[in-house]
């Protein structure tokens, strides 16, 4: 199943790396990364997804925790949590009749278009990942040009939180 | 306050860290260092031949002393050249400090004379490492290395130091650190108390108990410990590998290593088990063998320093996070307070059948193997040998193949920190170096490196810096012209074919080698010379001996577990199984 892993990890020269190494070293695969200094800047706060039963993901969990630079890591799947993506795309859009159902469709999935061209469209979504999809499939026979995702931030429900 | 130069910083440093001996080798980008160590009397270096003999030798020193083991060398070449060795280290989770010297910052990413990314390349086979940047953080980062080197699960870690930090012309004030804290890293000693109670509960119900202990036992100092409980107890114990000497091997509640090429009654006991207690052990595959068949009744109780360890490959019942020491005094005095006493009738039932397995197929109750005569000497008999003339108190290391199974085997170890291998990582090329950071640390005491001619010639010019420094080490070579674990193997699984594993035409005259390097070579091809030359090569008490033992090159390493198999499921020769 999905697991996505958030990390607060010592906002210094290498931390980062050692996080993507261990991933590789121990054959578990990474689907989406993203990382940024927190309001504290010595900190980054790192989120990445992954697949895995419930003893990889709490191996995955020690294995990182174990790194000398990670503070804190938890498994946001274990609780209830809020999952987001920002994505950009770029769809060709010439005729009017095209640029309208895009239109409509934008709005449906409650996006932006942020850019425009006589013969494109440049559409920004954000949402958990499954809107995403959604959206690509929806889309993705009037013609995409790019896609950028920015890949999963997340943050647990309640009270709780993730803090040095 | 005191100015220094960054190069003197590094030395100072490691004074007020404690360290006395640095093992390692100069070269440009480490000069400035080297130039402040000449300068100074307090921290003694020792130059090796090769960089990869500079860290084995630390960690050598390290397993029999307990302390953290330092090397120093230069960048590029220089550093990875001792990635072997912090390999070797890592996987056995020993506390060493590597220092490397890095070409000047501005250089760096410049494909520069002698760059290696040395943080990058070690990544993966320290517990952590640093990049220094300015002379002002040498004092604290070097804090740093030995704090988290020797805490918690301790392993290597690199100190990476551009050239241009240690320069002479800039004097920074130097402090060390009075004690070291760090949001990020605070390892777990003390075990969760419910824990514990259900721990002691389950060990004290057993009917069929294993006590498995591994390294952890012998890293943490808790040999004591271990061997009040287990005798407090009764139950019987097997070592890992790694954890030989944590409970003494003549001890009749000793019942021999476990794993590949444990004993038959280790390996069973653990098979038929219904709790075992593992502490400072990590469940690796040259222990379990095939995970599904893995000790079917066997409730598990798991005690390691790092939780990574704990189901990781065998899911444990009751995992308790802490050192092996406070874990096992805390379980004695619960034990106590508790006031419940192991089942007496079941213990000895179960101690009944132990003894029957070891009477019936125990490598310690009968001569397993064929007996040697004349010209033929059996590689096993060298190891007694070597026992009988050292009265068991020898240090021993040992290189990496048959004649490290053998020594693991028939050299009985009685006291932690005597059995000296790699048992992780598996190196050829360990055991000459690490006999004399042994050495070093013990000067009078007995070191004697077990090897292969296979193995000793991987560091053999360490034989030179054996000269420079007076180690008198004894080398023990069970010479059977060919890689004899590789050789086993062939024989075993490819019907004999001897790919690439055999070269006796183009050995060297080993006692003429030796002799050459300004030591003593012997050569004993017959058996009935054996105990005397032994005895003779420990008696030259001053001098690097090199003894060179011709042994039976048709011998195979047994028991040996049959791969796919449960752990009980073993060959216990070329004809028979369990």
């Amino acid at each position: 199943m999905k697991r996505i892993i958030s990390i607060l990890l010592e906002n210094e020269s290498g931390a980062l790396s050692r996080v993507v190494g261990l991933f590789a070293q121990r054959g578990y695969n990474i689907d989406t990364l993203t990382v940024a200094p927190t309001d504290d800047d010595t900190l980054s706060r790192l989120t990445l997804t992954t697949q895995g039963d419930d003893q990889m993901a709490e191996q995955i969990v020690k294995q990182l925790h174990k790194l000398i630079d990670t503070i804190k890591v938890v498994d946001l799947t274990v609780g209830s949590h809020i999952e987001r993506e920002l994505m950009l795309v770029k769809i060709k859009a010439s005729d009017a009749e095209v640029r309208a159902e895009l239109k409509s469709c934008v709005e449906i999935f409650r996006g932006h278009v942020v850019d425009v061209t006589a013969s494109t469209y440049t559409v920004q979504l954000t949402g958990d990942s499954d809107k995403l999809d959604a959206f690509i499939d929806a889309v993705s026979e009037i013609g995409i040009m790019e896609v950028v995702r920015s890949g999963v931030s997340g943050i647990s429900r309640g009270d709780k939180f993730l803090r040095v | 306050m005191e100015h220094l130069s960054g190069g003197e910083i590094v030395i100072r440093a490691l004074k007020d860290a404690g360290v006395k001996h640095v093992w390692g080798y100069p070269g440009g980008a480490a000069l400035h260092i080297y130039d402040a160590l000449y300068r100074q009397e307090d921290v003694e270096h020792l130059l090796v031949r090769h960089e990869q003999a500079a860290v084995h030798a630390a960690d050598g020193f390290s397993r029999a002393t307990g302390e953290v083991g330092t090397a120093l060398v230069t960048s590029g070449p220089g550093a990875t050249n001792a990635i072997t060795g912090i390999a070797t280290a890592y996987m056995d989770s020993i506390p060493l400090v590597v220092i490397s010297g890095q070409v000047p910052k501005i250089k760096i990413g410049q494909d520069a004379f002698q760059e290696t990314d040395m943080v990058g390349v070690s990544r993966p086979i320290v517990k952590h490492s640093f990049l220094v940047t300015q002379a002002e953080d040498i004092a604290e980062t070097i804090a740093k290395a030995y704090y988290i080197a020797s805490t918690g699960r301790p392993g290597p870690v690199v100190v990476d130091i551009p050239k241009d930090v240690t320069d002479p012309n800039y004097k920074v004030p130097y402090e060390w650190p009075a004690n070291i804290k760090m949001r990020s890293y605070q390892p777990t000693n003390k075990g969760h108390r419910g824990q514990l109670k259900r721990a002691v509960k389950t060990l004290l119900a057993a009917k069929k108990p294993v006590i498995y202990s591994g390294g952890g036992v012998i890293l943490d100092n808790a040999s004591d410990q271990l061997i009040e409980l287990a005798q407090r107890l009764n139950y019987p114990v097997t070592n890992t590998l790694m954890g030989l000497g944590a409970y003494p091997a003549t001890d009749r509640q000793f019942i021999g290593m476990l794993g590949m090429h444990g004993t038959y009654e280790a390996n069973t006991a653990m098979h038929e088990s219904d709790v075992i207690f593992a502490v400072g052990a990590r469940f690796d595959d040259r222990v379990t063998n095939d995970l599904d068949k893995f000790c079917p009744h066997a409730t598990i109780i798991h005690i390691d320093v790092d939780p990574t360890s704990i189901s990781k490959n065998i899911n444990a019942h009751i995992p308790v996070v802490g050192t092996c020491t406070s874990v096992l005094d805390e379980m004695l005095s619960i034990a106590d307070e508790m006031a419940i006493q192991p089942d007496a009738d079941a213990i000895k039932d179960w101690w009944t059948k132990i003894d029957q397995w070891r009477a019936d197929k125990g490598i310690y109750t009968a001569n397993r193997y064929e007996p040697s005569a004349g010209d033929i000497i059996k590689p096993q008999d060298a190891i007694k040998a070597l026992y009988k003339a050292t009265d068991g108190n020898a240090y021993v290391t040992s290189d990496v193949g048959q004649h490290q199974m053998f020594a693991a085997q028939y050299y009985l170890f009685d006291k932690p920190r005597r059995w000296i291998n790699s048992g992780g990582l598996g190196t050829m090329g360990f055991g000459l170096p690490a006999a004399m950071g042994v050495q070093l640390a013990f000067p009078d005491a007995q070191v004697a490196c077990v090897t292969g001619e296979g193995s000793i010639q991987m560091c053999i010019q360490e034989l030179s810096t054996c000269s420079q420094y007076n180690l008198p080490v004894k080398i023990i070579n069970l010479n059977n012209s060919a890689l004899g674990m590789v050789r086993q193997w062939q024989d075993m699984n490819y019907s004999s074919r001897y790919s690439q594993s055999l070269y006796e035409d183009s050995l060297p005259d080993f006692v003429a080698l030796a002799e050459a390097y300004g030591h003593v070579g012997m050569k004993v091809t017959r058996y009935e010379d054996l105990e005397e030359k032994m005895r003779e090569c420990f008696a030259l008490k001053d001098r690097t001996v090199f003894m060179d033992i011709c042994v039976d090159k048709s011998e195979h390493v047994y028991p040996m577990q049959i791969p796919g198999g449960a752990m009980g499921d073993l060959f216990l020769n070329k004809s028979e199984k369990t």
